[in-house]
């Protein structure tokens, strides 16, 4: 999935791009979570604006066999508005931290979104046919007067244009007194958890007024805090199994059918640290940004700020794979935190056949890494390489003294071009980058 | 954007090489040249950390994980310091320092924000974690101006006499705020109760005016007064630190959260209050932004400490 050659070798080409080109970037415009739907036909992107967009694949069509479906806007809505806590004098932003779409279940599609306190479960449901022929009413919907029918007529569904609505169905709200960071539905399809910096709840999707706290780590004395949930996840088969991550590079793994509360974890992920490269950034570089359950649901994969680690959840004192991302950010470390880019949370997804993982980086380029081969890319998106079915050329960054021809030194690097979220389909190699205010699709080479 | 060279990154220079070699002389001087780079590093990211976790956004909440964060960091370079014996003498060397600056105003800026925050870390804490407790946050600058504006209205002449500088109209009201919250903290509970009180403070701030209005009052009530207690204030230069408040501070243990001891520290030392810092702005003219800046956020703490009162 990661080859770089020509010839067999597998390679990623520039499908489309959405968004404006302006330089100047709206804050409100700015992607903040990217997610493909089970059936990989929608992708949605939530905004700092509070705005979702979904968008649709077309249908492949015979008339132009090299453009795979692509995908347009299918429909925007405000999910979120920004709010004001009157206690506390603070504003609570209506930025979109997370999307997880719900199992199709009918015509419509549901997805769940978040901002740092409120979850909203929206249904998504489009009409493309109408009714013509009533009995009891005209046209224009008057009701006809009844003495005036004299005869019966069946009426008929008519193609109409195709309109899609968006509706808040549930709001799931005052559970977080803490910022969400993570939602994610469990695999019976009833029931979703959602963590915030401390705690984690347990939500059923029909039942608002209330949710389970399943995890507390806020201490009794808050002087004590030293550490924080960073995210969580269910698992992908095993409904009454999660795992949430820490800002201390920790991964706990609960079963909810040991207690109510799951302060007692059943396994603990750590790797032990290597002396040698102990500094003061040590613990804020371990800290994991995101945890992703590989599809299979026997891997987890966790994102710190230089590395990717894959983790078998039969072992618990190391990762088995380690993929490093940018490490020659390691000696920027100390500037890195002057600008806060240390704290920037990055994502990581797997393909759908778990081969492969990708994450993002900075200067807007992201990585994937196949498992099988150990290969490695590095690619950019960029106006620059967005010519239809351009094949994206492999990104080198010198980490040496002597830079090649066509490679980037770190210096030059744009750090305010970061690529924190990005999806992959479930099923296709076709991925979803988010570059600031632009989403780019790539899709595999036809050959 | 990335700096570009001009600043000394931490570990680069701890891999730079020991010189030479050939003399052991030259050798162990490169070794102490070393170590008294990595001891200004050291110092420079103690410094930058705590400006870190002062300046937090005012409008929004601040990011817990990253205030958490960099609170270990601060702790992690202050238990290191401590060892090696530096956290001592610089605490002592700030104090003269301190007692040396109370006489020369233009000197607050730059000391100002750090000293304070080594003062009271000379019990091993850090009064700056306020975005690190959390769900209560900082309060929001401009909301507060807006409720000192309304509130302002109605106390008229009294506010304006007392504090004739803008900046000042909502600093005394601020710090007043903290005897009248106190008590009603001391009945107050703890976090158990968090998610309830969230969820009826959400109602509550979502339906009526009438809470708002109430608060605003209960400032207004308490400005008065602090108004002519801070103008005492500035009459009155601040006391020599306390013996009594370092023997409170020493056996905390890294306990940088403790509200009880900060708000202690703030009321009976107030060293470089935020009054010190109005008084060197209203006689030394247009002042650095930094100065300004520091003045905000000083009393954005109080205000937050405040908050966090209300909060808990």
């Amino acid at each position: 999935f990661v080859g770089v050659g020509g010839g067999n070798d597998f390679q990623w080409c520039f499908s489309q791009v959405k968004g404006a080109i302006d330089e100047d970037v709206a804050e409100a415009d700015i992607i903040s979570t990217v997610e493909f739907n089970y059936s990989g036909e929608l992708l949605a992107t939530g905004d700092k604006g509070g705005r979702v967009v979904i968008f649709q694949r077309e249908q492949e069509s015979k008339n132009r066999p090299h453009s795979r479906g692509e995908y347009n806007v299918y429909s925007t809505f405000q999910s979120h508005e920004p709010e004001f806590d009157y206690l506390k004098s603070l504003e609570i932003e209506e930025k979109i931290n997370k999307i997880r779409w719900l199992p199709q279940q009918n015509a419509a599609h549901s997805l769940l979104s978040t901002n740092d306190k409120t979850i909203k479960l929206w249904k998504i449901s489009q009409r493309d046919k109408r009714a013509e022929g009533y009995n009891l009413k005209d046209e224009d919907g008057r009701l006809r007067d009844p003495f005036r029918i004299t005869s019966l007529r069946v009426p008929v569904l008519l193609p109409m244009d195709r309109m899609v609505e968006a509706s808040p169905r549930r709001i799931f709200a005052n559970a977080h007194t803490y910022h969400i960071n993570s939602i994610s539905v469990n695999s019976d399809h009833e029931t979703y958890l959602s963590a915030d910096d401390l705690r984690v709840n347990l939500w059923h999707l029909e039942i608002t007024d209330r949710s389970f706290n399943i995890v507390d780590i806020k201490p009794a004395n808050m002087e004590e805090l030293t550490e924080v949930i960073t995210a969580a996840e269910c698992h992908p088969h095993q409904c009454n199994v999660f795992v949430y991550s820490s800002s201390k590079g920790t991964i706990r793994l609960c079963d909810m059918r040991a207690a109510a509360l799951c302060d007692r974890q059943s396994k603990f992920f750590e790797e032990p640290e290597d002396p040698s490269s102990r500094s003061f950034f040590s613990e804020i570089i371990s800290s994991i940004s995101d945890v992703k359950f590989s599809h299979s649901g026997r891997y987890m994969m966790t994102r710190d700020y230089l590395s990717v680690k894959v983790w078998d959840l039969n072992m618990e004192n190391r990762p088995v794979e380690t993929y490093q991302v940018h490490e020659y950010l390691r000696s920027k470390l100390c500037s890195l935190y002057e600008n806060d880019c240390i704290f920037d949370k990055f994502e990581c997804c797997w393909n759908g056949a778990d081969s492969a993982i990708m994450t993002g980086s900075y200067n807007n380029f992201f990585r994937m890494f196949d498992r099988n081969t150990r290969r490695d890319v590095t690619l950019e998106a960029s106006r620059e390489n967005s010519k239809p079915r351009a094949i994206l050329k492999a990104r080198k960054v010198s980490t040496g003294g002597k830079r090649k021809k066509d490679e980037i030194s770190v210096d030059s690097l744009d750090f305010n071009k970061k690529i924190l979220h990005t999806a992959w389909h479930p099923k296709e190699n076709v991925i979803a980058v988010a570059a600031t205010n632009n989403l780019y699709i790539f899709q595999d080479k036809i050959n | 954007m990335f700096p570009k060279g001009t600043k000394r990154k931490f570990s680069d220079s701890r891999e730079e090489p020991v010189a030479g070699g050939e003399d052991v002389n030259q050798s162990s001087l490169a070794a102490v040249r070393m170590l008294s780079s990595y001891s200004l590093q050291r110092q420079s990211l103690l410094d930058m950390s705590l400006i870190k976790l002062q300046l937090c956004h005012m409008l929004v909440e601040p990011n817990l994980c990253r205030s958490v964060l960099i609170a270990n960091t601060v702790r992690q370079i202050q238990e290191e310091m401590t060892q090696d014996g530096t956290w001592q003498i610089m605490t002592q060397a700030l104090s003269a320092a301190n007692a040396a600056a109370q006489c020369s105003a233009d000197r607050l800026v730059a000391t100002e924000v750090l000293c304070r925050q080594t003062e009271a870390a000379q019990g091993e804490q850090v009064p700056k974690p306020f975005p690190v407790v959390g769900s209560e946050g900082c309060p929001a600058e401009e909301v507060l101006e807006e409720e000192e504006e309304a509130a302002a209205a109605e106390v008229g002449m009294t506010m304006s006499t007392v504090s004739p500088q803008a900046p000042t109209s909502y600093l005394p009201g601020t710090f007043g705020m903290d005897p009248c919250w106190e008590e009603e903290e001391t009945g107050e509970d703890d976090d158990d109760d968090d998610e309830e009180e969230e969820e009826d403070s959400e109602e509550c701030g979502s339906g009526s005016e009438g809470e708002e209005r109430e608060r605003d009052s209960l400032v207004e009530d308490t400005r008065t007064a602090e108004q002519v207690f801070g103008t005492f204030e500035i009459k009155n230069p601040a006391p020599s630190p306390d013996p009594a408040l370092e023997e409170l501070f020493s056996d905390v243990d890294a306990s940088y959260y403790d509200l009880d001891t900060v708000l202690t520290g703030m009321q009976s030392v107030p060293k470089m209050g935020p009054y010190d810092l109005l008084e060197s702005l209203s006689s030394h003219g247009p002042s650095p932004l930094s100065s300004s800046t520091s003045c905000r956020s000083d009393l954005n703490e109080l205000d937050h400490i405040m908050e966090i009162i209300v909060g808990s």
